[in-house]
């Protein structure tokens, strides 16, 4: 009843294409945009204090959801499995400390948009071995740009322009006179930032991925040797799918850096991470939008709430939570896989499905 | 299913007005620690040295200045990115002072500090330029840097054996930690005309070592130092015992030489040495007062035999430096309910002599700390502890850092730091 398409007659072919085809779905991103836009921003979320809201829960969400986007195109929709997520990610925010500390006066957006790009070719390059190997062997062989890659951050001290620390740092940086990254930057404003990015990422994504290069990566996914028969090339499609891919994370880890966290070492790059982002696809859903975002939502979200709620309401040591919210993710990545071994993406799906005919069933 | 909404909106109900209610009157101390992950077993002596001084301070003194501390823990597990969680959810509570237990995260809140008026105090870790109070205002890393107690061991060595013509290894932990010493040897190798050999320890390899001792064995250094941390340290002294380094010329720094590390190997690791600042023991009476109305009666999670150990004890020095900063804050401004920016000149204000460590009951059980503005270090003497078998017993008296090389150092560190810091908040001291 509330989500059918009976009545919603298409009359050209470009409607019949668009990304929302169904006006239930366009009123539900227009919902989502507005919370995201204006109630969010307003009111936080009710019950959790504001700064903690946003740095803790809005910001970080936001950023490991183009992360999830960007894996989930390698692992969903060009099925090349990587590990180097973690890795990947440094690549960026290494890359934008040297473009920002080389180009003190340029955009820092222009910055992460570029080390995006850095990361992509790094991607490609490391993607080549997916020409002759794939599966498990793929995976060792990302494995190994990861750990080449924690190898760089630390050895080339180039990279963190030799700083005493070892680690990069972010300063302040002003954009139109208002200061959006850094220590003084406003929470609010990176907010908007991440969020503005994360929006047009999404948009270029479902785009790319409905069109031509998008559909040889699928082809590439469900056979290969059949999609090269008719003509798509591996070449091209894989390693486009791992610069697309590496772009994403790319930009993704620059935002941690220089809008999130403000400084970081290696360790906020390791294989450890990488096994996170791996777990943020698999349990939104493999080569899925919507997924990514809830992927990112509660593997991220669950451990701070339980936290947070553990230690305000029911009083537990902090320590107790961590370790109770460790099992319970644990348990939740079995259980959905179990249940729902398409992730909740497909969750949503089959929710859509029954909205059809509720509360009317036949 | 009616009942569990029901208790949901009770959930999120309780939920609101505890958040509201928070703000009672307490001194906030956040306290951020690491009793799971890989560091567990040194977080957790860590974490129970910090929060029972305060607790004890609360049973037998009723606070400081009459109002109760709140030592908050906010678990890390060690985790740079959960550091910036447990920084957010400080915010807004009148946090008075922070204590990340982290370098990773003291980097990333380092800058925040002065946009948030909270002092960061990084015991024994952490940046060691913050030493320099004119371009840091807001970090502390009393007692010492890593720097100063560099030079302070190879004034040991150098008073043992002599140090010229000498080869020094350097085993250490290969990250920002364990690299930050290396210039200090680079500088003085030179100047007191010893060789330095640097053996790095990826994180990956802390327990499989046997390379790292083989390369030690082949180059036959005559000293080891070590910078490592965790699992790190039983592996280097196990592998020191079988390739059969003489163990009393292998010398850990402060975060090297703990009763977690060696504990476990018992009479093999006699006669390891390590440097420290914080004394063991329970024979002190303000760690008996801690077993009395804190330990004993249950009221923590410490356990008996934890009090005395050498990471327990530095905690609770750590505790007593923020105390003793609350309280000269609250002696400076006239209130009792002070602020983060109050701290931090009770931070830079703290005097800490001999006649107050016998006053706390701490006499002879560390350096004396006089805060100052420009000077966020203070001194920097460490001893040098030596493991018998089944305990760590001082041996020698306080050996001062070698201010001539440090300082210079810290100085030039300060101001890279800051070089691509736009808007960075310095001080000027008088």
């Amino acid at each position: 009843m509330f989500y059918r398409e009976t009545g919603q007659f298409k009359s050209k072919y470009k409607e019949e294409l668009a990304a929302f085809p169904l006006a239930e779905d366009k009123v539900g991103i227009i919902i989502l945009l507005v919370i995201a836009y204006v109630f969010i921003p307003i009111f936080g979320i009710p019950g959790l204090p504001f700064e903690f809201t946003m740095g803790a829960i809005m910001i970080p969400v936001f950023i490991f959801t183009i992360t999830t986007l960007g894996l989930n195109i390698l692992l969903g929709f060009a099925g090349q499995i990587s590990l180097g997520t973690g890795a990947f990610m440094g690549v960026g925010a290494y890359s934008c400390y040297k473009i920002m500390t080389i180009f003190p006066d340029l955009n820092i957006i222009i910055c992460v948009i570029l080390s995006g790009l850095v990361t992509a070719v790094v991607g490609m390059i490391f993607g080549l071995p997916s020409l002759k190997i794939k599966g498990f062997y793929l995976i060792v062989a990302t494995l190994a740009a990861q750990f080449f890659l924690e190898w760089a951050f630390i050895r080339v001290a180039w990279l963190y322009n030799y700083n005493d620390s070892g680690g990069i740092e972010g300063t302040n940086k002003e954009m139109f006179g208002l200061i959006v990254s850094g220590p003084q930057s406003d929470a609010l404003t990176r907010y908007f930032i991440v969020l503005t990015l994360l929006v047009l990422l999404t948009w270029l994504a479902s785009n790319v991925i409905r069109g031509r290069i998008g559909r040889s990566w699928m082809m590439i996914r469900d056979m290969d040797i059949a999609a090269e028969l008719i003509g798509v090339r591996p070449l091209t499609a894989k390693l486009s799918a791992f610069a697309f891919s590496s772009f994403y994370i790319g930009i993704s880890g620059a935002l941690m850096v220089f809008f999130w966290l403000g400084a970081a070492e290696v360790e906020s790059f390791d294989v450890s991470h990488s096994f996170t982002y791996l777990f943020m696809v698999i349990i939104g859903g493999l080569g899925s939008i919507t997924g990514s975002y809830m992927g990112a939502a509660l593997v991220w979200v669950i451990p701070v709430l339980i936290k947070e709620i553990g230690k305000t309401v029911f009083g537990f040591d902090a320590f107790i939570m961590e370790n109770f919210s460790i099992i319970f993710l644990g348990v939740a990545i079995v259980v959905i896989l179990i249940v729902e071994p398409h992730g909740l993406a497909r969750l949503w799906q089959i929710t859509k499905q029954k909205l059809r005919l509720w509360p009317f069933p036949y | 299913m009616k009942k569990l909404f029901i208790g949901a909106v009770m959930a999120i109900g309780t939920f609101i007005s505890t958040i509201s209610l928070s703000f009672a009157d307490e001194l906030l101390v956040p306290h951020m620690t690491y009793r799971v992950g890989p560091f567990a077993a040194n977080g957790t002596m860590i974490a129970n040295g910090f929060t029972d001084y305060f607790l004890m301070l609360n049973e037998r003194d009723g606070g400081i200045g009459g109002i109760k501390v709140n030592p908050e823990e906010c678990e890390t597990g060690y985790k740079a990115q959960v550091g910036v969680e447990c920084y957010e959810s400080y915010r807004g509570k009148n946090a008075l002072v922070h204590t990340p237990n982290s370098t990773g995260i003291t980097l990333q809140i380092l800058q925040k500090a002065p946009e948030d008026e909270v002092p960061i105090l990084t015991m024994g870790y952490g940046l060691s330029a913050a030493a320099k109070g004119e371009t840091f205002p807001w970090a502390f890393n009393y007692p010492a840097s890593y720097w100063s107690q560099m030079t302070s061991i190879l004034s040991y060595i150098d008073s043992q054996t002599g140090l010229k013509g000498k080869k020094i290894g350097f085993l250490y932990l290969d990250v920002g930690y364990g690299r930050e010493p290396i210039p200090v040897l680079e500088e003085l190798g030179p100047k007191m005309g010893f060789e330095t050999l640097l053996v790095p320890v990826a994180g990956k390899e802390m327990q499989n070592q046997s390379s790292h001792w083989l390369t030690i064995r082949k180059e036959k250094p005559d000293w080891v130092i070590m910078w490592g941390w965790g699992a790190m340290n039983p592996t280097a002294i196990k592998e020191a015992a079988k390739t059969r380094f003489p163990l009393d010329r292998f010398i850990g720094n402060w975060w090297s030489g703990a009763h977690v590390d060696t504990q476990s190997l018992g009479a093999k690791a006699k006669g390891y040495l390590a440097s420290s600042y914080t004394t063991t023991g329970t024979s002190f009476p303000a760690i008996q007062d801690m077993i009395k109305y804190v330990v004993e009666p249950g009221k923590s999670k410490t356990k008996m035999d934890m009090p005395g150990k050498v990471l327990y004890n530095r905690a609770m020095f750590n505790a007593v430096l923020i105390a003793e900063a609350i309280m000269e804050a609250q002696k400076m401004t006239g209130k009792k309910m002070v602020t983060g920016a109050d701290v931090r000149l009770g931070l830079e204000n703290v005097k800490l002599d001999e006649a107050r460590l016998k006053e706390l009951g701490l006499e002879g059980f560390t350096a004396p700390v006089m805060g100052g503005c420009a000077d966020h270090e203070n001194g920097g003497s460490i001893f040098v502890q030596q493991w018998d078998g089944s305990d760590w017993i001082r041996q020698t008296d306080l050996i001062p850092p070698m201010t001539d090389v440090v300082q210079p150092l810290l100085t030039a560190a300060a101001e890279k730091y800051v070089s691509d810091k736009s808007g960075w908040t310095t001080q000027k001291c008088n």
